[in-house]
């Protein structure tokens, strides 16, 4: 039997609650004051980090950058392009594309050589040719890859480099708002225009394409993204309904394309055959062997929506995976799409950068680890907040690549989309109309006049060092990584043959910056430069697993990734203080499997596919 | 068997939620909806026991969880138990004559955007910029609300809304339809149905709810005027206690008037609470 509490049991009870009242309320300020002691904790360790010098800098973290651009003779500045006068109100956020690096030796001198783009009308893109003395030349002009936006054609958005009629000679493909155009490689003396010949489309809006041999038959095919539809002209807009319609569910992009390599310097054009159907808003794409079937799959990065996985079922058709692979659940805007084996577990995990936007927009960035065996289908699991390499700004261009040699890779994110010329945000305006009905998002006339104001602006790229325990650090400021342009591409290339990883950053409507990289002479590297035989020449797609010091780590042979760039053909590796490797398998494209024993460390081997 | 209608409001709040995920993904994931309900629930659980000693509102505090987890984007979990922790102690703590003052899941989420806004972001996707979920969400949104005779808080401030979008575009050089384009998302879907009608922090009677709801618009456009981006949140933040003070005070000064008031006799509206 229960007995109510009379009056007397009530009054006993009071001083007690009102001692809890109070303790609850010291416990409600505490937790209010609980966000603020994160920051706080979180800035501080940053900031201690940000006065090292270079030498400390090498001492504690393996590396320093040094930005080297003028002393290399690199003086170029990104051009964005003028588009529809209709669209001036809101020109930054729609002409926001087009800074682009790729790096080649595309003249065979060992030596690697950067080709990067402009995107104004009548802006030039140059070709540094490395002068194996610490400096470049332009020689865009003279091998004829210069003078190549123009309103009758487009204007460039990227470019890849791979040796599609397998001569040796690594050939151009530039994607643009426009035509697509491909230049053959003569011999490293002149490129010349064979876009008739190869039979590419009139135009289109591309913004990212990838070289793969997705049926193995020895020809580099080509994947082109799209951003816009083929049939808009940016620069005459019969209306203003272009905008995406909506900022995370768009299906109103331009359509892929999937151009295969006849073998005789024709293309033809196979996309929708092959099932490459969506009409997403597509900025990045990069492959691998992600099921391990021996073929390459394909991995597109789509910004206002969802990314696709496709897998390849034989090199016939492609079959999308990418919400039954966990990577597609939840629209973000993908911008970015870099493989690499971060763990050293022999997987490949997927970088994908999207926004962040301090109480505005938190996409933050995916790290995609996989959770499949072999044999299986693909799934995935984000790794990218407990890694530490979620919030990254307004990321776009990304790269896995050991920095500091010490055999796990490392992450640097471009960030910044638009610095206006104060520093009042357009993200008010943008979020009135991000949020709305698509007839009202898909006009550009609904969208309020930017006025020189910024959309996450003026912000710093991040280098995250992986630990090799399963956390990376942000160590940007400590190895002087210090600009704040609007970060797009970014690629990595042993610039000087020096064992060292350079990075090469191109900024929207800023200039192409050059990171020296100091590494302690205390990590070893190893690097590998391959010749396909039956595989397509490039060797593009083949895998070199290395095995030193109880650890395996993958990486292969791109043919473009990350945002509008591609790295060096060849691949490097960090050993750390290892003195020896137990051996290199290969994979070739051709599935034709070589293994190397010790091979020498410090060196770049050449490594021919066996006939 | 009767049904409780008290449980109208999170039954339907919860199938909004289970039909945005299933369709377009709204969520950052199961275990975030799971951390700020079950964070809400076992709040209210334990300080409605302890300081109060009776039985806990566990409808109450499962909408507000479940508001804290659709209406805040977070990369990272904590935002969501912190939200709902925040959002049930503000009923206990923040009060004023045994009277909570603000609606718990609007103070949760104005607390998290202004303390921790590296680390959240207010909802921020369409549902598909589809027209058909927004008529669905909001007819049935607005059938619930006028059975619950709150539907007059919810049409006031949406009539006030767009005027004072008019006003705006106006000010501001924007088109009407830019300033009106908010009202078109999801977000204020669930703010205008779910947060400003909420019985216990909105005043009693019909035309001082409506005022309220006026003036929540009229600070919003305010806050929009300085381009704040959590608008709605902040003013209703700013607006509510304000309104329910100033109700308090006039109640207390009418039944002060009263020659004969023995027993105080609330409004027929608290009554039915």
């Amino acid at each position: 039997m229960h007995s109510r509490p009379n009056a007397t049991a009530e009054g006993a009870a009071a001083p007690p609650r009102r001692l809890l009242r109070v303790l609850a309320a010291l416990v409600f300020l505490t937790l209010l004051a609980m966000p603020l002691a994160v920051r706080h904790f979180s800035s501080a360790s940053q900031a201690a980090d940000a006065g090292l010098s270079v030498a400390a800098a090498i001492e504690r973290h393996g590396f320093a950058l040094r930005e080297v651009s003028a002393a290399a003779g690199i003086r170029f500045s990104h051009e964005p392009p003028v588009l529809d006068p209709k669209l001036e109100p809101i020109m930054p956020a729609v002409a926001a594309y087009g800074a682009a690096v790729s790096v080649m030796d595309f003249d065979r001198d060992g030596w690697q050589d950067l080709y990067v783009t402009n995107s104004a009308v009548g802006g030039h893109n140059a070709l540094y040719r490395n002068r194996r003395d610490g400096t470049f030349e332009d020689v865009a002009a003279r091998l004829g890859v210069a003078n190549v936006n123009q309103r009758a054609t487009g204007v460039s958005m990227g470019a890849v480099w791979g040796d599609y009629d397998n001569d040796g000679y690594e050939d151009l493909f530039l994607y643009r708002w426009g035509r697509p155009e491909l230049f053959h490689n003569d011999g490293g003396r002149g490129l010349t225009r064979v876009t008739e010949r190869a039979h590419l489309p009139a135009w289109i809006n591309a913004n990212t394409a990838v070289w793969f041999d997705y049926d193995r038959d020895g020809w580099l095919d080509v994947f082109v993204g799209c951003f816009y539809p083929a049939d808009l002209d940016l620069w005459n807009l019969a209306h203003t309904r272009m905008m995406p319609e909506s900022f995370e569910y768009a299906q109103n992009g331009g359509r892929n394309y999937l151009f295969r390599n006849r073998g005789d310097g024709t293309f033809e054009e196979v996309g929708e055959a092959a099932g490459l159907t969506s009409r997403r808003w597509t900025l990045a794409a990069a492959t691998a062997d992600v099921d391990r079937d021996g073929d390459p799959d394909l991995f597109v990065a789509n910004d206002f929506g969802v990314n696709e996985l496709y897998l390849n079922e034989g090199g016939r058709r492609f079959r999308e995976i990418g919400r039954a692979a966990n990577v597609a659940r939840t629209p973000k805007s993908g911008m970015n799409a870099s493989f690499g084996d971060v763990f050293n577990g022999g997987e490949w995990a997927l970088y994908v950068s999207n926004i962040s936007e301090p109480g505005v927009l938190i996409h933050g960035n995916d790290l995609w680890v996989p959770t499949h065996r072999p044999g299986e289908d693909p799934s995935y699991r984000n790794l990218a907040g407990a890694t530490g390499v979620e919030l990254a700004g307004f990321a776009f261009g990304a790269q896995f690549g050991d920095l500091n040699n010490d055999g796990w890779l490392d992450l640097f994110v471009t960030n910044g989309f638009f610095s206006g010329e104060t520093r009042e945000s357009y993200w008010y305006d943008y979020s009135m109309v991000a949020g709305s009905h698509r007839n009202i998002i898909a006009d550009a006339r609904n969208w309020p006049a930017m006025r020189g104001r910024s959309l996450s602006g003026h912000q710093e790229d991040r280098v995250w060092l992986n630990d090799g325990a399963g956390r990376f650090h942000d160590v940007t400021r400590a190895v002087r990584v210090v600009n704040a342009y609007d970060g797009r591409a970014v690629a990595f290339a042993d610039l000087w043959n020096r064992g060292a990883l350079d990075a090469v950053v191109a900024h929207q409507r800023g200039p192409l910056l050059i990171y020296e990289n100091t590494v302690t002479p205390q990590h070893g590297w190893i690097a590998f430069a391959l010749k396909g035989t039956r595989s397509n020449r490039s060797a593009i797609g083949a895998e070199i697993r290395l095995y030193w010091a109880g650890m395996e780590q993958v990486q292969q042979i791109e043919g473009g990734n990350g945002f509008a760039a591609q790295n060096q053909r060849r691949v490097h590796f960090g050993l750390g203080p290892a003195s020896r490797v137990d051996s290199v398998v290969i994979r070739w494209p051709s599935d034709i499997v070589q293994t190397i024993p010790t091979p020498r460390i410090n060196t770049l081997h050449d490594i021919t596919e066996p006939e | 068997m009767r049904y409780d209608r008290r449980l109208t409001a999170p039954l339907l709040i919860t199938f909004i939620l289970i039909a945005a995920h299933w369709s377009y993904g709204v969520l950052r994931g199961y275990e975030a909806i799971a951390l700020a309900v079950l964070s809400a629930i076992a709040t209210e659980f334990s300080l409605r026991r302890i300081l109060t000693g009776q039985r806990p509102q566990l409808a109450s505090a499962y909408i507000s969880g479940i508001s804290v987890a659709i209406l805040v984007r977070s990369p990272v979990l904590w935002p969501y138990a912190l939200g709902g922790v925040l959002s049930i102690m503000s009923k206990y703590v923040l009060q004023m004559k045994g009277r909570h003052l603000w609606n718990p899941s609007n103070f949760g989420i104005c607390a998290l955007l202004f303390l921790a806004p590296f680390a959240v972001a207010p909802l921020s996707v369409q549902w598909g910029n589809d027209l058909w979920p927004m008529l669905v969400i909001w007819v049935v949104g607005l059938i619930t609300i006028w059975r619950a005779k709150r539907a007059h808080i919810t049409l006031a401030y949406v009539v006030s809304f767009f005027l004072f979008a008019f006003v705006r575009s106006l000010i501001t050089d924007s088109s009407y339809v830019t300033e009106v384009a908010p009202i078109t998302g999801p977000m204020y879907q669930l703010f205008a149905l779910f947060m400003i009608t909420d019985p216990k922090t909105t005043v009693s009677s019909t035309w001082g709810a409506v005022t309220v709801a006026c003036l929540v618009a009229f600070v919003e456009m305010l806050l929009r005027l300085a381009e704040v981006i959590y608008a709605p949140f902040y003013a209703l933040f700013l607006v509510g206690p304000v309104a329910l003070l100033i109700e308090m005070w006039w109640i207390t000064r009418v039944k002060a008037r009263q020659p004969d008031a023995g027993q105080p006799t609330p409004s027929p509206r608290i009554r039915a609470r």
